[in-house]
């Protein structure tokens, strides 16, 4: 049986990184009772699968996962005896069964979209959004390779108001194998602090519609 | 001081900027948060390392399930912070805080640090001094936070007297709620600090060193201690539990990897084998086992409770668990196709081992170490650990034959009179135990030989030891590296620098409270970490109070000697640690103890405890009650 849950990630576990979140969903399972399948080979290891990874530091509205069963069970049993072993931090936002023969979720993510909260302000920042939005190229340094962010920003924009005590900014960007934006990358080039930026991922958009 | 909510505030911007924030950051399943009311006794329990190391320490969870589970105390865990973390912690003015709840160390009503090993001192000093907290015991007011201090290397406290206010002996499952009693009610009186120390001092297996004076003679051996106090103890008896009690099973799962991802299982505690370099065989006496029923309960319960994928059962001496055929049986029997590691350590040299790992076979995982110690029949009959180089060979041959390919040798060089050849000896029986795999599976065999060195620890027969010097264990080490390279050898070995720091803390007095404190201060931290420790900053700390660390672990001490702790009782005799070192030096051995006591000195004083824990549980012999004995006794001069 294949399950796909949309899950949320918060403030609890924003430091947990994706390998740590994978090895937590694991152990979930095993807390929850469920007959989770193997792999074959000389290591098996639990077939679960999150679509994208969400890197440390962040938080995810509706992350996705997907795992198989041995067996088939109903889908609110397999829910209830999920959320009775989530740690605080995690939540289920929805859960349903999936056609065994659908293809994997990894090869149907396309993009992400985020809310990056200031936690100190950038001046002129309705200016430098404009600036980026403006650009044809935006060269970017990563792990010593030289590369463009600008082809990765599908939609930039200001959200916050007059009123909110921080900054904020939603941002969609490509996510897919060889080409993945990062946000952090983009708090730097408008001239603030990644450090300072608080990033939560509302959503990942797929290739065609999965939901 | 900050609270706990400004302290979460500033870790907000903190935690991004450091290595690994998961530590430091609490929230996982199983922990424990209470209301911060005035209405209990406030604990915070702390293991002077990262959390990585620190989540493992079993002392350490099964103090803070039991003392969560009353309904007047809380406690909450704190480690060491990363050098990273540290310094922006200091930059922030952020004090050392517990997980749980974020609040400064400083608010508690009890600290307890967990040492386990001697080069966790200034750690330890160090964790003080994030807190707020004075590291001195006579600079502590009322209003601070009572520092305990538990864990083998407290057997010998003097080194530590200057920094812990109370030391815990011995195990900490009963005595902890004597002490949590205690402070509860003179935290209600408005009684001074000193009349709290004095309470404690009371509780069997409590030692309050402010209570008690040394002296040292002309030569700078130690002379005697007094009790400044009537109501001290002199001396202070080791606290046991006389039946294990059940398991810790609601185990806090930690998000990062820490270096055991595991459920630990006691299945038995305390060893009869008597090997003398040994000082865990010696002090955690007597042998009380776990019944195979409570075992597999807990497995199944731990499991519940925390999802991990292995289950380790611990003890020093598996093979000598009675039922252990009983146990594994049924644990395969139970749990293969679920996907679950059992890891089985501490077994005996023999063929027996190689058929019980054998039968794990599902569940088993990692490789297989055996733990020969010596190579020579020489230094085997004077460390009392017999195992002749056929039953190793046998037991590999058995290993490899099973289709494992590799096998991890434990050696020891240092040990008293121990020669080059000894330690060449070394080498060419892990070249045999190779040559044994190369039979049965060629070049796929590997031998992983690691190497510690020897270091005499207090209460042991040999406490009188000198320890090798750095030379002589270069020169050995020298011997080990030059001859085990190539394919399918591999060498692990200490830095003997880093064994000379556990070799003066070990056998350390009084006066060592001062270096401990100027090599803190000159920077000495992370003292167990090998890219960590500092030599020199020992050194002159050494030269800074004038002490000659030699003193500590390179001269001959007679069997007069008076030690400076004596007056901590393992309730094993001097006279048979006496014993027992003069009888190596004369390669002679002692079986195991269930085969034959030998009268070491627990029994005498636990007698009563035996008395009324009678059966297999224990190990050491019934104790017939004073009734049965008397009668026993008349009716044999009757029938004379």
């Amino acid at each position: 049986m294949r399950v796909r849950i949309t899950f949320k990630k918060g403030e609890a576990m924003r430091f947990i990184g994706h390998l740590d979140l994978y090895r937590t969903w694991e152990r979930i399972f095993r807390r929850a009772g469920l007959p989770l399948a193997y792999s074959q080979g000389f290591k098996p290891h639990p077939r679960i699968n999150l679509a994208s990874a969400l890197p440390l530091g962040f938080t995810g509205s509706n992350e996705i996962l997907e795992f198989w069963l041995e067996n088939d069970l109903p889908l609110h049993d397999i829910e209830q005896r999920i959320n009775k072993a989530l740690p605080s931090g995690l939540e289920i936002v929805h859960i349903k069964q999936i056609s065994l023969e659908e293809s994997s979720l990894q090869s149907t993510v396309a993009a992400s979209e985020y809310t990056i909260t200031l936690l100190e302000s950038i001046p002129e920042l309705y200016k430098r959004i404009n600036e980026i939005l403006e650009a044809k190229i935006l060269l970017c340094n990563r792990r010593g390779k030289q590369y463009d962010l600008r082809p990765l920003v599908i939609e930039l924009l200001h959200s916050s108001c007059e009123n909110d005590t921080h900054q904020e900014i939603k941002v969609i960007l490509k996510t897919e194998e060889k080409a993945t934006g990062r946000p952090e990358e983009l708090v730097a080039l408008l001239g603030g602090h990644p450090e300072h930026a608080r990033i939560r991922r509302d959503r990942i958009i797929f290739k065609e519609p999965t939901k | 001081m900050l609270t706990s909510e400004e302290i979460q505030v500033k870790l907000e911007y903190i935690l991004p900027t450091v290595q690994k924030p998961g530590r430091y950051i609490g929230g996982e399943i199983n922990q424990v948060v209470k209301e911060w009311t005035q209405f209990q006794t406030k604990v915070a329990l702390v293991f002077p390392d990262i959390y990585d190391l620190g989540m493992s320490n079993l002392g350490l969870a099964i103090l803070y399930d039991l003392i969560n589970r009353r309904n007047d105390a809380l406690a909450e865990r704190a480690f060491s912070p990363w050098n990273d973390m540290e310094k922006a912690m200091r930059e922030a003015n952020v004090p050392l805080y517990s997980l749980e709840t974020k609040h400064a160390l400083s608010e508690f009503d009890i600290v307890g640090f967990t040492l386990p090993y001697e080069t966790l001192y200034t750690n330890t000093l160090n964790l003080l001094d994030l807190a707020g907290i004075p590291q001195l015991v006579k600079q502590r007011q009322k209003s601070q936070p009572l520092i305990i201090a538990g864990g083998h290397s407290t057997y010998n406290p003097e080194p530590m007297h200057a920094f812990i206010d109370a030391f815990v002996i011995g195990e900490g499952e009963d005595v902890i709620h004597e002490i949590i009693d205690t402070v509860s009610i003179w935290k209600e009186s408005r009684a001074g600090r000193q009349e709290l120390m004095t309470n404690l001092s009371k509780i069997w297996g409590v030692y309050v060193p402010s209570l008690y004076q040394v002296y040292y003679k002309k030569d700078q051996t130690f002379s005697h201690i007094e009790k400044l106090s009537d109501s001290a103890p002199l001396p202070v008896v080791k606290r046991i539990t006389p039946k294990l009690p059940p398991a810790t099973t609601r185990l806090i799962v930690p998000y990062i990897e820490t270096v055991h991802n595991r459920i630990p299982i006691e299945i038995m505690r305390g060893c009869t084998r008597g090997c003398r370099f040994c000082h865990a065989g010696m002090i955690t006496r007597p042998v009380r086992e776990r019944p195979v029923a409570e075992i597999l309960e807990a497995i199944d319960q731990a499991l519940e409770y925390t999802g991990f994928e292995e289950v380790g059962l611990l003890s020093l001496s598996s093979s000598d668990y009675s039922n252990i055929l009983d146990l594994i049986k049924v644990v395969s029997e139970k749990y293969t196709g679920r996907h679950l590691s059992i890891s089985l350590p501490s077994l005996r040299i023999e063929t027996l081992s190689v058929h019980l790992m054998d039968s794990l076979k599902g569940l088993r995982r990692g490789g297989f170490t055996l733990a020969p110690e010596a190579a020579t029949e020489r230094m085997r009959e004077i460390i009392n650990k017999p195992v002749s180089t056929h039953q190793l060979l046998e037991t590999a041959h058995e290993i490899y034959s099973r289709g494992w390919p590799t096998i991890k040798l434990y050696f020891m060089i240092g040990h008293p009179s121990e020669t080059l050849d000894d330690v060449q000896a070394i080498a060419d029986l892990c070249k045999a135990v190779l040559a044994e795999g190369h039979k049965v599976l060629g070049n796929r065999a590997q031998v992983n030989a690691g190497v510690s060195t020897f270091i005499p620890k207090p209460h042991t027969p040999f406490q009188w030891v000198q320890c090798d010097t750095v030379e002589q264990i270069l020169a050995k080490q020298g011997l080990l590296k030059k001859e085990l390279r190539g394919r399918g050898l591999k060498l692990n070995w200490n830095s003997p620098e880093a064994t000379m720091l556990e070799a003066w803390l070990s056998r350390g007095d009084r006066r060592l409270s001062k270096v401990i404190y100027e090599a803190w201060r000159l920077g000495a931290r992370f003292d167990s970490w090998d890219e960590h420790f500092k030599y020199d900053l020992w050194v002159q700390a050494f030269s800074k109070e004038r002490l000659d660390p030699a003193f500590y672990t390179h001269r001959d001490r007679s069997i007069h000697e008076a030690f400076p702790w004596d007056h901590i009782s393992t309730t094993i005799r001097k006279k048979f640690l006496i014993d027992d070192y003069l009888w190596s030096q004369r390669r002679q051995t002692r079986v195991d103890c269930r085969d034959q006591c030998f009268a070491c000195g627990i029994l005498p004083t636990f007698s009563e405890l035996r008395q009324a824990n009678p059966g297999k549980v224990w190990q050491c012999p019934e104790v017939k009650p004073k009734k049965e004995r008397l009668i026993a006794s008349a009716t044999n001069e009757v029938r004379l």
